[in-house]
C-alpha cells in the first residue's frame, strides 16, 4: 500500500512536472499554430536564472524568502525572454510554419550552446532549500518533498490559468483565437496581442517547470529542457492542442503511467508512454479534449 | 471627408479588385460601388467569388493568397489595413458559416464581440429574445437558425457605418428564413448592408441594387427590381433553374416571405 501512494505521489509529482512544460506549449499551438520547439530552452532559462540569482542577486538564497525570490526571478526571466521570442522571432513569420519551425529548432539549439558556452556542459549543483530534500509521510509512504512541490504547483498553475482564461477580457478572447482565429480579428480585436501575452504564460510556466526539475534533480544542465520538452510534446498531443483541461489530463495520464510502469518492468515506462501516444493517435487523433474535424481553422 | 455624405455618394467603392488563392484566380477585376443606405445584394451562381468579395474586403482571403486592386471604404483604403482595424471603423460582418464560437457560452460569444463602452444590448436582444433566455448555453449546441442570430446579433451590439452579411439564410428551414428576413429588413433601416443572397425571395424584399458576379467579373450592376422581373436575364447570369435544384426548399420559402413580411408589419413588436 506504502509503495502504492508512493508511486500516486511521486507520478502525480512528474505529471505535474510534464504539465507545467505542455501547458504553454498547447497554448501557443493552440492559438497561434506555432510549434515551438524553442520551448525547451524557456525551461532552461528558468533554470539559469534562478541558479544564477540564488548566488548573485542580493537578498536571494537556496532557503526561505531568499529562495522565493530566486524562483520568482527565474520565472520572470522565463516570460521575458519568450515574450522577446515571440516579438522578434515569431511575429515576422506568421502565417509561414516552415520557417517558424527552422527558427525555433535553430534557437532552440543555439540557446543550450549558449548556456554551454557560459555555464559549461557539465551539470551544476541546483540551489534548493534543505527542506526540499527532505520527505513527508503520507500513509506510510515517504514521499520527497519536491514531488509534492512539483504536483501542488502544477495543480495551482493549472487552476490560476482556468481562472485567468474564464474570467477575464484576454482569456476570452484567447479561447476564442483557439477556436477561429480569423473570425476573432473579423470582431475587431487585435489577436496577436493575446499571442504576446501566451508566449509569457507559457514561458513563465516553462521557467517554472526548470527550476522545479532542478530542485527535483538537484542540479541543472544545458540540455535539461529539451529533453522535458519531448514529454511535453508528448502530452500536448495526447491532451489536444489548445486544452488546458485535456492537457492536465493528460500530463497525470503520462506522468503516473510512467512512474507505475517504470517501478513494476523498470526501463519500461518510456516506451509506454510513447504506446500511449500511438493508442490515442489510432482512436483519437484530436487527442482527449480535441473537438473532433474543428482542428483550429 | 467627414462632412455628411449625400446618400448618393458610395459609402464603399471596389476598383478591379482581384484575387488569386492557391494558384486559381477567382476575381478577374470586379469593380462597384455600394452607396450609403439600403442593401446592395452581391449576387451570382455558387462559386463565382461572392464570399471571396467579402473577405478580401476585410482581409481575410487564406494565407499566401494575392489581392489587388482598392478598396475605398468612405475615401479611406482598406487593402492593406490589419483586419481588426478596418472592422474598427465600423465594417460589421456576419459570415458564411456563422463564424461563432462552439466552444464558448452565447453570452461570451456576445461580450467577445463588444468593441465599445456601451453595447446595444436592447436591440440584439430585442430582436433575437430567445438568446438573452439561452445566454449560459454554449454556442455549439444552438440550432442552425440560432446560430445565425448569435452571428447578427453579435455584430448588432457596435456601432456599425456598413454591415457585410454573407448568406444569412443558408441551410435554414423555410420559417426561419422568413424570421431572417425580417431582420435583414429592419437592420436595413439603419445601416446599409451589403448582403450576398441566393434567396431570390429575400433579395427581392429587401435588396435595392444589385451587383452580379459571373465568371470572376461584374455581369449586372444597377437597380434589383429590373433585373429580377427580366426572367431571361435572371436564368441567364443566376441560372434559376440549377439553382432550385440545388436547393429545394427556396420556392417556397420566397413566396412566404413575402407573405410574412405583412403580418411581421402588423404584429409590430417593440423596436425603438
Amino acid at each position: 500500500m506504502s509503495t502504492f501512494i508512493l508511486l500516486l505521489l511521486t507520478g502525480l509529482g512528474l505529471a505535474g512536472l510534464y504539465y507545467l512544460v505542455a501547458s504553454g506549449l498547447s497554448l501557443v499551438f493552440g492559438l497561434a499554430d506555432v510549434l515551438n520547439f524553442a520551448h525547451g530552452l524557456f525551461l532552461s532559462v528558468g533554470a539559469y536564472a534562478t541558479w544564477w540569482a540564488a548566488t548573485n542577486l542580493p537578498g536571494a538564497g537556496s532557503e526561505g524568502l531568499g529562495f522565493v525570490l530566486a524562483v520568482v526571478f527565474g520565472v520572470v526571466a522565463g516570460a521575458v525572454i519568450a515574450s522577446i521570442v515571440e516579438l522578434v522571432l515569431i511575429r515576422p513569420l506568421y502565417r509561414r510554419t516552415i520557417a517558424q519551425v527552422l527558427v525555433t529548432v535553430g534557437l532552440s539549439l543555439a540557446g543550450v550552446a549558449l548556456l554551454q558556452a557560459i555555464w559549461g556542459a557539465d551539470p551544476r549543483p541546483f540551489p534548493r532549500p534543505a527542506w526540499a530534500s527532505r520527505v513527508t509521510m503520507i500513509g506510510g509512504a515517504a514521499v520527497p518533498n519536491s514531488s509534492l512541490l512539483l504536483a501542488v504547483s502544477a495543480a495551482m498553475v493549472l487552476a490560476g490559468l482556468l481562472a485567468f482564461l474564464r474570467f477575464t477580457r484576454v482569456g476570452l478572447v484567447i479561447r476564442a483565437g483557439v477556436e477561429d482565429r480569423s473570425m476573432v480579428t473579423a470582431l475587431g480585436i487585435d489577436v496577436r496581442k493575446a499571442f504576446t501575452l501566451v508566449f509569457a504564460i507559457g514561458g513563465a510556466a516553462a521557467a517554472l517547470a526548470g527550476i522545479l526539475a532542478g530542485v527535483q534533480f538537484s542540479v541543472v544542465s544545458p540540455g535539461q529542457g529539451t529533453s522535458l520538452l519531448i514529454f511535453g510534446f508528448i502530452v500536448v498531443v495526447i491532451g489536444g492542442m489548445g486544452s488546458v483541461t485535456g492537457t492536465a489530463w493528460a500530463a497525470a495520464a503520462v506522468g503516473l503511467l510512467q512512474q507505475f510502469v517504470n517501478y513494476y518492468a523498470s526501463g519500461l515506462g518510456d516506451i509506454c508512454v510513447v504506446a500511449l501516444l500511438a493508442v490515442v493517435l489510432l482512436v483519437r487523433p484530436q487527442g482527449l479534449a480535441g473537438v473532433a474535424g474543428g482542428a483550429h481553422a | 471627408m467627414s462632412a455628411a455624405p449625400p446618400t448618393s455618394r458610395a459609402l464603399l467603392s471596389i476598383v478591379d479588385l482581384r484575387v488569386r488563392i492557391a494558384g486559381s484566380q477567382i476575381l478577374q477585376g470586379v469593380s462597384f460601388e455600394a452607396p450609403a443606405t439600403g442593401v446592395t445584394v452581391l449576387l451570382g451562381r455558387n462559386g463565382v467569388g461572392k464570399s471571396t468579395t467579402l473577405k478580401a474586403i476585410l482581409g481575410l482571403t487564406p494565407a499566401g493568397s494575392q489581392v489587388t486592386g482598392e478598396v475605398l471604404f468612405d475615401g479611406v483604403p482598406l487593402l492593406r489595413e490589419p483586419t481588426h482595424q478596418l472592422v474598427r471603423r465600423g465594417l460589421g460582418y456576419v459570415p458564411e458559416d456563422r463564424g461563432i464560437f462552439a466552444g464558448l457560452t452565447v453570452a461570451e460569444n456576445l461580450k467577445l464581440a463588444e468593441r465599445v463602452p456601451d453595447p446595444d444590448y436592447d436591440t440584439a436582444y430585442g430582436l433575437f429574445p430567445e438568446l438573452k433566455q439561452r445566454s449560459r448555453q454554449r454556442a455549439g449546441t444552438l440550432s442552425g437558425g440560432q446560430q445565425q442570430m448569435l452571428a447578427i446579433a453579435r455584430v448588432l451590439l457596435n456601432p456599425n457605418r456598413l454591415l457585410l452579411v454573407d448568406e444569412p439564410t443558408k441551410g435554414l428551414a423555410p420559417r426561419l428564413v422568413t424570421e431572417v428576413a425580417d431582420v435583414v429588413a429592419r437592420v436595413a433601416e439603419t445601416v446599409p448592408i451589403l448582403l450576398v443572397e441566393q434567396n431570390l425571395g429575400l433579395v427581392r424584399r429587401v435588396g435595392r441594387d444589385a451587383v452580379v458576379l459571373a465568371a470572376g467579373t461584374v455581369a449586372y450592376r444597377g437597380p434589383i427590381g429590373p433585373l429580377l422581373d427580366d426572367e431571361q436575364l435572371t436564368r441567364a447570369l443566376l441560372g434559376v433553374g440549377s439553382h432550385s435544384r440545388v436547393r429545394e426548399k427556396q420556392p417556397e420559402a420566397a413566396p412566404q416571405a413575402q407573405g410574412m413580411s405583412a403580418a411581421h408589419g402588423a404584429g409590430g413588436t417593440a423596436q425603438s
